[in-house]
């Protein structure tokens, strides 16, 4: 039981350290490199291209088995339906994004930088996410009532 | 226009492989994907022995800082937003990435290396958005 929680640890960290050092925790080049008209900053997708190039490895050799390494089941995605709810809640993310420069990861990383913005955003982030829940539930109880 | 002195092809492409050696170390230890608004929300409605993983995931996040520090010092960030936009941003980064079952890291980085037609469609819809966003925030107002 300890060594997956220590890897989840381990991963979480190196995968800060990446956000820390790809730029990706400033939000002032993340809207640069979002701001395509104005006097653009294409790094941004040369962090897409360092993370794809490793992960998609991984992702393979991980299809060939149901197994990690650790003897987990891997738990992958079930929906592959393209429908209004991935649509709709992609255009809402990406508005929340350009407009404060941070997405979910960089923000979290932030936390422990110190700057109080990231606690906000954090907050009101996570607040978003129970507005979520409970419209779930709410919307459960009323169909299975 | 290229903003050439803003521009860090090396370290931006070195921290990439940095999150994809994360996202593989999860992946192929845990066998789980590393999506970070995934990992976080579905923390909201928790479920038997599926919570300490979460939780560590993200104190890896939150010290990373801390490490960082004892080699480099920590990069510059620069945030324009006020309180208030920051506020709204952060609800709709919440909501709009939980109704779309992921963000910037679960579709743009793990779903793009799964070749999820879902992932790929998600990442361009939410790039488009915060495109025209930045665009109406500054070229339009």
């Amino acid at each position: 039981m300890m060594l997956p929680l220590l890897a989840s640890l381990f991963s979480g960290l190196v995968f800060g350290l990446g956000l820390l050092l790809s730029g990706m925790t400033n939000p002032a080049k993340v809207i640069g490199f979002l701001d395509v008209a104005g006097a653009w900053d294409p790094s941004l997708a040369f962090v897409m291209l360092g993370a794809i190039a490793v992960a998609f490895f991984a992702f393979r050799f991980v299809g060939t088995r149901g197994k990690s390494v650790l003897g987990l089941p891997v738990v992958l995605p079930g929906k592959h339906t393209i429908d209004a709810r991935l649509i709709l809640g992609s255009i809402v993310f990406g508005i929340g994004w350009g407009l404060a420069g941070y997405c979910p990861g960089p923000a979290i990383v932030s936390l422990g930088s110190g700057y109080k913005e990231a606690v906000l955003f954090s907050a009101a982030m996570v607040a978003g996410m129970a507005v979520y829940e409970l419209v779930q539930r709410f919307f459960a109880r009323h169909h299975a009532g | 226009m290229i903003d050439w002195p803003a521009f860090t092809p090396l370290s931006a492409f070195a921290g990439g492989l940095l999150i994809g050696v994360a996202t593989a170390l999860l992946l192929l230890l845990n066998g789980r994907i590393a999506g970070i608004s995934g990992i976080l929300g579905e923390l909201l409605h928790p479920k038997r022995n599926d919570i300490a993983w979460r939780l560590l995931f993200i104190a890896g996040l939150i010290i990373s800082p801390l490490v960082y520090q004892l080699f480099h010092v920590l990069p510059d960030a620069t945030i324009t937003a006020n309180t208030g936009t920051i506020v709204i941003a952060g609800l709709l980064v919440g909501i709009g990435t939980r109704y779309a079952s992921g963000c910037t890291s679960g579709h743009g980085i793990c779903g793009i290396s799964r070749l999820s037609p879902r992932s790929i469609v998600a990442t361009l819809v939410f790039m488009l958005s915060a495109g025209i966003t930045v665009f109406i925030a500054r070229h339009i107002q």
